[in-house]
């Protein structure tokens, strides 16, 4: 009930009422003004700006950070690996998260409201992003479950990993652990329990059944509430990784070796820059990295204030994201090389005490400066024992250590849990390292379950049957249940399977999608003139060009290039497991497997003509029972 | 007289050196790694340390085999190195011609092997016994492991957690059902008013200290007052 003089204008643009509504939005569609007399109940918001840029910090600053963007650093040329990352940040990284953040604070929706606003034939390209977020909630958060394993597992001494278990008559060690390192052994059997290929499925492990149901609660428990909660936690989540990561790098530039990996893996290789892979890996990880496409970015950024400033947000996040990542290359490269060093001088000490035992030298006589000249002389001297020995005697090289470029979860758990062994007061840099881990994992996770979420809330069928609590306790127990068969033992291999296809090619098509749909089909004149009306300042050349032109080149360039990657690689393979060897093997992937991967990505890219297609039968049928009844 | 004396040494020492060499019947390798194990406290082997250790397998001897016949002259060094590593073995007591069988040194040895091992301040691993494997001791686990203890612990914190909300969000919903009732019969009564904006309550919106957008700071003239 209305009481007189109760209508008048006031500052910012919520206090209109539908009057002046109707005239903020009359350069646009009608359909916006009758959207916005829509609501009913206020859609909530962030408590303050500082919750939406940390909650896209905590999103975007994940574990690829951390373990693919050192890799990357690494193989494609060290120092020289900044230069096509910078180009790519600001041609591809800026422009998209911009454009993303944009259409969710003016649409004020999730993925599928907004792009069925921007054009009725689009939805499509909302649900294909809800369908992917859905795979990655599925198999993201399994990895948050080995880090709570491994961080239950940090409260002991010595840690579970740093020694091997013993065999059965205690005489000597396992033997799948004599063959490989106890890191490697306590990852592959003790945590995954891996079989030897995809088609032994093997059963659910319990322990990391365990650990998946922890750490759904604990998403659960963080988007219960919706914004009021996950604001709260993204303070948490986006700050605690930084200073763990302060941490380790003091420690890490201290340690014995360190300065050994800096100098290799920065060095710059500037013969690299020739190659385009280089380029095409760094456009592929500032895409990944900022998390475009999976409609996270609309349904936080439609929790805004609608008059925020989130141009200098998406340059802020970019920003933070892009420096997280070579922060951490730093603190990864420092371990690499004490990593490196400690296995190299270990390697060095076996060869001299082989030595010393076989030709009873005194102690002390052999050391790792004379260590060469002396093998010449043994050589000289005892030529038939030293033959026999020659065998045993291994090449050691720093080098050759160096050089091992791991990504992915074996960075992670393996090659991290390796150097945090061999550290003083371990439990506690295990325990720092592993809550990291399990914060960029948990932010991120938010972040994938608010674009499922954000649409489910937003659509009125839903929410007035089922309270928000009871929908988000019921995406999280699918996905949990679905995510059991990533703990079964052959679960690292759909894991991988997931990791490289569920996301890749996808997304690419969402976001070129989404960036033709904004710039030709809504007009990015019309969208300029929302955007100024929203922030209050005219769009500078930059983002117009880029939006236009360079980013949607980019992005078929590289759809082009995945897809005859993919053609040309023929069958597709993977990594497994050989326990007899204690290594990893290739082997190529069953017909089911490469069935679900196409279904993977079918599922996803599909939606988006299906949606266009369902949308013009529905209006054509309209049309004609219009027709009909006139 | 002297003849006679010469002649049984030479043969003494000969049937010595025919039992203890090396790879000879019975006889074990010994390594000791004492700058490794001690660094600067590290002691040189001398004659001093070699009749410790001969005194250490006739003690070990007597203990295993309770007969108290074995003499340190029954354990007999040889090919002494830098490294520090020889030979040794037990001969008889009885029978000085004889050695007594690997295997009941080899139990005697460990039997007692951390008595013989702090005798010389080293370990398993810097005073090796070659032929003799060392059996590795278990690794303590506790009854129920570390790692589940934690996991109850941060399960039982998450579940409360997740319980108080769920409890004080019904709890809301409930009082602002009880509230929106309260408030419809106040509004038929005409005792309230509610500014509403556009069908909207004032009160939910968040009516927050917003800036202000440029681009209306000038449309305030365009309405004219009220």
């Amino acid at each position: 009930r209305q009481s007189p003089g109760s209508y008048s204008p006031k500052p910012g643009w919520r206090g209109g009422g539908a009057g002046l509504a109707e005239h903020l939005w009359a350069g646009s569609s009608n359909r916006t003004a009758a959207h916005l007399q829509d609501m009913e109940k206020a859609r909530p918001l962030w408590d303050n700006p500082l919750q939406f840029v940390f909650a896209c910090i905590s999103y975007a600053v994940g574990l690829g950070n951390v373990w693919r963007f050192p890799y990357l650093c690494q193989m494609y040329g060290g120092g020289g690996f900044l230069i096509p990352y910078v180009i790519m940040l600001v041609v591809e990284g800026m422009p998209l998260l911009y454009l993303e953040l944009a259409v969710g604070q003016r649409m004020r929706k999730g993925s599928i409201g907004a792009w069925k606003i921007i054009s009725p034939y689009l939805c499509g390209v909302g649900v294909a992003s809800v369908v992917v977020s859905f795979f990655l909630s599925m198999y993201y958060n399994v990895i948050n479950a080995w880090a709570f394993w491994y961080l239950f597992h940090s409260f002991q001494d010595p840690l579970p990993w740093a020694t091997c278990p013993l065999n059965s008559n205690r005489t000597g060690y396992e033997e799948e652990c004599e063959k490989t390192s106890s890191t490697q052994y306590f990852w592959y059997r003790q945590t995954l329990n891996i079989s030897p290929s995809l088609e032994t499925s093997g059963n659910v492990q319990w322990e990391q059944a365990l650990c998946l149901t922890l750490a759904w609660l604990v998403v659960y428990l963080c988007i219960l509430r919706g914004t009021a909660s996950t604001g709260k936690v993204v303070y948490v989540t986006a700050s605690l990784p930084y200073c763990v990561l302060i941490i380790y790098l003091i420690r890490g530039l201290t340690l014995h070796g360190a300065v050994n990996g800096l100098i290799y893996m920065f060095t710059p290789k500037l013969e690299q820059l020739s190659n385009p892979k280089t380029w095409i890996s760094a456009a592929t990880q500032i895409f990944f990295s900022l998390g475009l496409g999976f409609g996270s970015l609309i349904a936080f950024a439609s929790y805004n204030d609608p008059s925020n400033n989130c141009e200098r947000h998406a340059i802020i996040v970019s920003l933070i994201n892009s420096t997280t990542s070579i922060f951490a290359s730093i603190v990864t490269f420092s371990i690499y090389g004490f990593k490196a060093t400690f296995n190299y001088e270990s390697c060095i000490n076996k060869v001299i005490l082989l030595l010393m035992n076989t030709f009873d030298l005194e102690e002390g006589s052999l050391t790792a400066d004379n260590l060469s000249e002396m093998k010449d002389y043994l050589m000289a001297a005892h030529p038939q024992e030293y033959a026999q020995l020659l065998p045993q005697l291994k090449n050691c090289s720093l080098e050759a250590e160096l050089d091992t470029a791991v990504q992915g979860t074996g960075l992670a758990f393996i090659v991290y849990s390796e150097a945090i062994k061999n550290m003083e007061v371990s439990q506690l840099y295990s325990v720092l390292y592993f809550a990291m881990l399990l914060m960029l994992g948990i932010g991120s996770m938010l972040g994938n379950i608010a674009a499922i979420l954000t649409p489910l809330t937003d659509s009125k069928a839903i929410t007035s049957r089922f309270s928000k609590e009871v929908i988000s306790g019921f995406v999280c127990f699918i996905n949990c249940i679905i995510g059991l068969i990533f703990t079964m033992e052959a679960g690292n291999y759909w894991f991988d399977i997931f990791n490289d296809y569920a996301a890749t090619l996808s997304l690419l098509l969402i976001v070129l999608v989404e960036t033709i749909a904004v710039c030709y089909i809504y007009g990015l004149r019309r969208f300029e003139k929302d955007l100024h009306t929203m922030i209050g300042r005219k769009l500078n050349w930059y983002w117009k060009t880029m939006w236009a032109f360079a980013s949607p080149l980019l992005i078929i360039s590289l759809f082009i290039f995945y897809l005859t990657d993919y053609i040309l690689t023929g069958t597709l393979q993977y990594q497994a497991w050989d326990s007899t060897q204690g290594q990893l093997v290739t082997r190529d992937y069953p017909s089911y497997a490469l069935a679900v991967i196409g279904l993977l990505v079918a599922s996803s890219t599909m939606c988006i003509p299906l949606g266009a297609l369902l949308t013009f039968i529905r209006k054509r049928l309209k049309r004609e029972r219009v027709s009909t009844v006139a | 007289m002297l003849g006679v004396l010469l002649l049984a040494f030479s043969v003494v020492s000969v049937a010595s050196a025919e039992l203890c060499k090396p790879d000879a019947q019975n006889a074990f390798k010994v390594r000791l790694s004492i700058k490794t194990a001690l660094g600067d406290n590290a002691y040189a082997w001398d004659a001093n340390e070699e009749y410790l250790f001969k005194a250490m397998m006739a003690f070990a001897m007597r203990r295993y085999s309770s007969k108290s016949t074995t003499q340190i002259s029954n354990v007999l060094l040889c090919n002494v190195t830098d490294r520090v590593s020889f030979w040794f073995v037990v001969t008889d007591s009885s029978k000085n011609t004889t050695t007594v069988p690997g295997s009941e040194v080899e139990a005697a040895i460990r039997m007692n092997r951390n008595r013989i091992n702090s005798a010389f301040l080293l370990s398993d691993k810097t005073l090796q016994f070659l032929k003799i494997s060392t059996t590795l001791s278990p690794p303590v686990e506790p009854s129920t492991p570390v790692w589940l203890i934690v996991f109850g612990v941060v399960l039982s914190l998450i579940v409360a957690g997740i319980v108080f909300l769920v409890v004080s969000g019904i709890r809301k919903h409930k009082k602002k059902n009880k509230e929106s009732t309260e408030r419809e019969n106040l509004e038929e009564k005409g005792e309230v008013t509610i500014t509403i904006e556009n069908g909207i309550p004032c009160e939910t919106l968040d009516l927050k200290a917003g800036h202000v957008n440029g681009v209306f700071a000038a449309d305030d003239e365009r309405f004219t007052s009220l």
